[in-house]
């Protein structure tokens, strides 16, 4: 008639267990195909060749090093801070005009949509010796020889910024619509620019001149070379900075929010 | 061995439900018979919503057992309990149509096509929504979801409907056409509805008999003229309609009368207990059954039914469209509320006005 | 007064001249008849586009690519559909830490996780290999994928799970019929983001791509590094093109899964 305690505790079982099963094969494959490999990899730094910590002390006197890193973070903080110069005025736009909304929001997505490549590839396009701002202001007779734009740090803020503009306007656009906006929703967008700065690969090593490499260059330089035990080390400095940066600013409410959305 | 009748009986032997140390419900007894309409009712936290899910297999009991038409079901899953559910948001697929929603449990039950679309005409007609079938649940009212929602859930006739606040979010007007429309349905029927609300109104209103929950257990049970007349304690006093409360020092006890001091007067009341003479109790009395003795408004009483009397000062006195409520005030600071129509014919008193109030015996209950 | 007024939209006009249009230049570039980077472009002509169509060294990465990401959609909407669908229901302290697990590819600096995967695949022999690229995509891809269906999956009423559930349906009969076609739109959303993920996916590809599975950004790459020319920009204009295409969909997908919700 009456059982005591927990009924059929297969039933009972089952539902604690359904939710795990579900998630089981994506967190398995995510741990075997990624994230042990780059723990794997980063373990490098303190174990070639040998168990110790002389990688990460060999960066206080690797001039190599430090003059990559702060170039990586003052191009960061340039470009984030031209993103958010062009970005503000355009994601207050998009929120205040309901005629135009459309057509602005059409002109940022499709950048955004195109692949880092070739945004890359149309900057050089654009700042080549031949390309489109060399022809115009010679056509308009204000240079006399073409400049050497491509393949300078100008070049890579220029080319950063661009690619990285829609990723500043989208969450500040998303923060000012909210009813009670605050900057720190706003701030998401400047924390995620920076943050994907810090790692970029592709753009630098296109546009970008051929003295001023960034960090995740010289990660790759090294791997080409085999110095895994470095190239471990750089990697992981490079990603406790971000996650450094992105730690302190955990604190601001609305940050979460830039990784829930459906960022690209 | 199923009910007799169309309606299937429940049987709640001590369910309970515990969260860690906190039991939301601290045993249940109660007998459903077939073909009743009972409610559950209680304030938020009563524990009435988790006694329905238990009922519906979404709760499962820590301990105790629920039974269906003499089976225990509380080993099993919601989906084979072949129980009616009405939710207090609709709960209808938005992606399906009127008739698919409907359609829903038959579908589930592998009844053909045809077979299908026949009986959910049918249960269209029976909630008044005739060819709505192919409308999407966006494009209803509130009130014809809800009738949708109930349709889906009768359409595989079930012996058992459960009801979780369905017109909680009603207005008044359509909420009041809808409690009809489910009596009538009921009727109509002939199966055991267990409904749950907040709103004793309602519950008085639809009820074969209320079950009042508090804090997790039932407070008193009964056919909704016996909770209102001869409430079983204060809680149920308080929150079934409006209570008066006179506190008195028992003097005696004469049968079933308790007789006991309360601002001056000797006032009787029935009593099931035993108190012992000098025990501080609680007597109560409703508002309408108040009246001024010396008023033109008298209620009819058998000839020589005892009366209670008590000289009071009116405080307050209010027009509330039929009716009229005065705020009493008798001579121990004991306040009491009267309500009596407000017809041109009695004289409306005045603050400040010293009057003597009579009300039966009858009529007076200890808790 | 007047100016100031224009003011503001002329600067919001600028910077979105400044967005749009390098896309705009390699489009333009791409139908160009000169054999160097020049703009405005001489005259109108197909010969890059011929030249991408007809050059097996650039199809077969094309073919390569779109096996990749087919595959990577696949596997990611099969895994990352699973996997909200358990997150949801999991107790906070696991859900965080599934949850972060499964995003950090968003936050982590992607050389980070190209050598690391490179580190462990060379290993396994699985550098050159389009297996290889496929299970490192689906990494990449997987949190797109998440993100979406969970975001269905929270705009939806539990309620409706428990009423299927009363109604007779079994938990795998509420699943198909009321659970699954009420995220379909985010699984499709996702979808659309795990492809466009792989297909346009760069930096893994450098490592993995060895020389046995050449993606095709990759081989952009490689021609970017020797030579420039705008053959490039004919392929670049197709992916763009592909690209809108998809995120358009997906784009029109989330608004009319808004509409069917918010009822």
């Amino acid at each position: 008639m009456s059982g005591r305690d927990a009924r059929a505790p297969k039933d009972v079982a089952w539902r604690r267990a359904a939710p795990l099963l579900l998630a089981a094969p994506l967190l398995l494959f995510m741990l075997a195909f990624y994230a042990v490999p780059v723990a794997t990899m980063l373990m490098r730094s303190v174990s070639d060749p040998v168990w110790s910590l002389s990688h990460y002390a060999g960066l206080a006197d690797d001039a190599v090093f430090q003059k990559v890193f702060w170039n990586t973070l003052y191009t960061s903080v340039i470009v984030t801070l031209g993103a958010l110069l062009l970005g503000y005025p355009v994601a207050l736009a998009l929120v205040r005009t309901r005629r135009w909304a459309p057509l602005i929001l059409i002109l940022i997505l499709l950048p955004f949509w195109t692949s880092v490549l070739v945004r890359s590839y149309a900057w050089m396009v654009l700042m080549g010796r031949h390309g489109l701002i060399n022809e115009a202001l010679l056509a308009a007779g204000l240079l006399e020889r073409p400049l050497r734009i491509l393949n300078t740090p100008l070049a890579t803020q220029i080319a950063m910024i661009h690619i990285l503009l829609p990723y500043m306007i989208l969450p500040i656009a998303n923060a000012l619509r909210q009813i009670d906006p605050s900057l720190a929703r706003a701030a998401s967008g400047v924390l995620l620019v920076f943050v994907l700065a810090l790692g970029f690969y592709i753009t630098p090593a296109m546009v970008g001149g051929p003295r001023e490499i960034t960090l995740s260059m010289l990660i790759a330089q090294q791997v080409d070379q085999l110095n895994w035990g470095y190239a471990a080390t750089l990697s992981a400095v490079l990603l406790a900075t971000a996650l450094a940066i992105i730690a302190a600013c955990y604190r601001l409410p609305g940050i979460g929010n830039a990784f829930r959305m459906n960022t690209r | 061995m199923a009910g007799a009748g169309r309606g299937a009986s429940v049987s709640l032997n001590d369910p309970e439900k515990r969260y860690d140390r906190v039991a939301a419900v601290a045993g249940v007894s109660l007998d459903i018979q077939s073909g009743e309409f009972l409610t559950l009712l209680g304030p938020s936290g009563s524990g009435k919503t988790t006694t329905l899910m238990m009922i519906a297999g979404f709760e499962m009991p820590t301990a105790g057992d629920i039974a269906i038409d003499g089976k225990s079901v509380v080993a099993m899953p919601p989906y084979r309990r072949n129980i009616g559910m009405v939710f207090q948001n609709y709960a209808l697929f938005p992606h399906l149509t009127v008739a698919e929603n409907i359609g829903f449990p038959l579908k589930q039950r592998g009844v053909a096509k045809a077979e299908r679309a026949k009986l959910v005409g049918e249960a269209l007609e029976l909630v008044h929504l005739p060819g709505y079938g192919e409308r999407y649940p966006r494009q209803l009212s509130g009130g014809q979801q809800q009738r949708v929602a109930l349709a889906r859930a009768i359409v595989f006739k079930p012996r058992l409907l459960l009801m979780d606040e369905p017109l909680g979010a009603l207005d008044k007007q359509l909420r009041e056409n809808l409690q009809l429309e489910m009596r009538r349905l009921h009727a109509d029927l002939g199966i055991t509805f267990i409904y749950v609300t907040h709103d004793q109104e309602e519950a008085l209103t639809m009820s074969d008999r209320i079950a009042v929950m508090n804090e997790g257990l039932v407070a008193q049970v009964g056919r909704p003229e016996d909770l209102y007349d001869r409430p079983s304690s204060r809680f149920v006093a308080g929150f079934i309609g409006e209570s008066n409360f006179l506190p008195a020092i028992v003097r005696g006890i004469e049968d079933d009368i308790v007789v006991a001091e309360c601002a001056g007067a000797l006032l009787r009341a029935l009593c099931p207990g035993r108190p012992a003479a000098g025990d501080k109790v609680m007597l109560t009395t409703r508002p309408e059954r108040l009246r001024f003795s010396d008023g033109a408004w008298q209620l009819p009483s058998p000839s020589g039914a005892p009366q209670n009397r008590l000289s009071v000062t009116v405080t307050e006195a209010v027009f509330a469209g039929e009716r009229c409520r005065y705020m009493l005030q008798a001579n121990d600071g004991t306040a009491m509320v009267l309500k009596e129509p407000s017809s041109a014919a009695i004289r409306r008193r005045t603050v400040g006005e010293q009057a003597e109030i009579a009300w039966s015996v009858a009529d007076t209950i200890l808790v | 007064m007047t100016a100031a007024r224009f003011l503001p939209a002329t600067v919001v006009g600028l910077i979105l001249l400044f967005l749009a249009f390098p896309i705009v230049v390699v489009v333009v570039v791409s139908f160009s008849s000169a054999t160097y980077l020049t703009f405005p472009p001489p005259a109108f002509d197909l010969r890059w586009y011929s030249a991408y169509f007809g050059s097996e060294d650039w199809l077969r990465p094309t073919w390569l690519s779109l096996w990749v990401a087919a595959a990577t959609v696949v596997l990611a909407t099969l895994l990352g559909t699973l996997a909200a669908l358990g997150i949801a229901r999991l107790p906070r302290a696991l859900r965080v830490v599934a949850a972060g697990l499964i995003l950090s590819p968003l936050i982590v600096p992607v050389i980070v996780v190209a050598i690391g995967i490179y580190y462990a695949f060379s290993r396994y022999g699985l550098v050159g290999s389009p297996i290889g690229l496929v299970l490192a995509h689906t990494c990449l891809a997987v949190p797109f994928v998440v993100t979406s269906v969970s975001a269905s999956l929270a705009g939806m009423d539990p309620r409706l799970e428990q009423a299927a559930l009363s109604l007779g349906a079994t938990p795998g009969g509420t699943f198909f019929q009321v659970t699954l076609p009420l995220i379909r739109p985010g699984v499709l959303v996702g979808a659309l983001f795990a492809f466009i993920t792989s297909f346009d996916e760069l930096v893994v590809a450098l490592f993995l791509s060895g020389s046995g599975a050449v993606t095709l950004p990759r081989r952009m790459w490689d021609d970017l590094r020797f030579q420039i020319d705008p053959t490039i920009a004919a392929v670049s204009t197709l992916t763009i093109v592909l690209t809108v295409l998809l995120m358009g969909c997906a784009h029109l997908l989330r608004r009319r899964a808004e509409r069917i919700r918010t009822a």
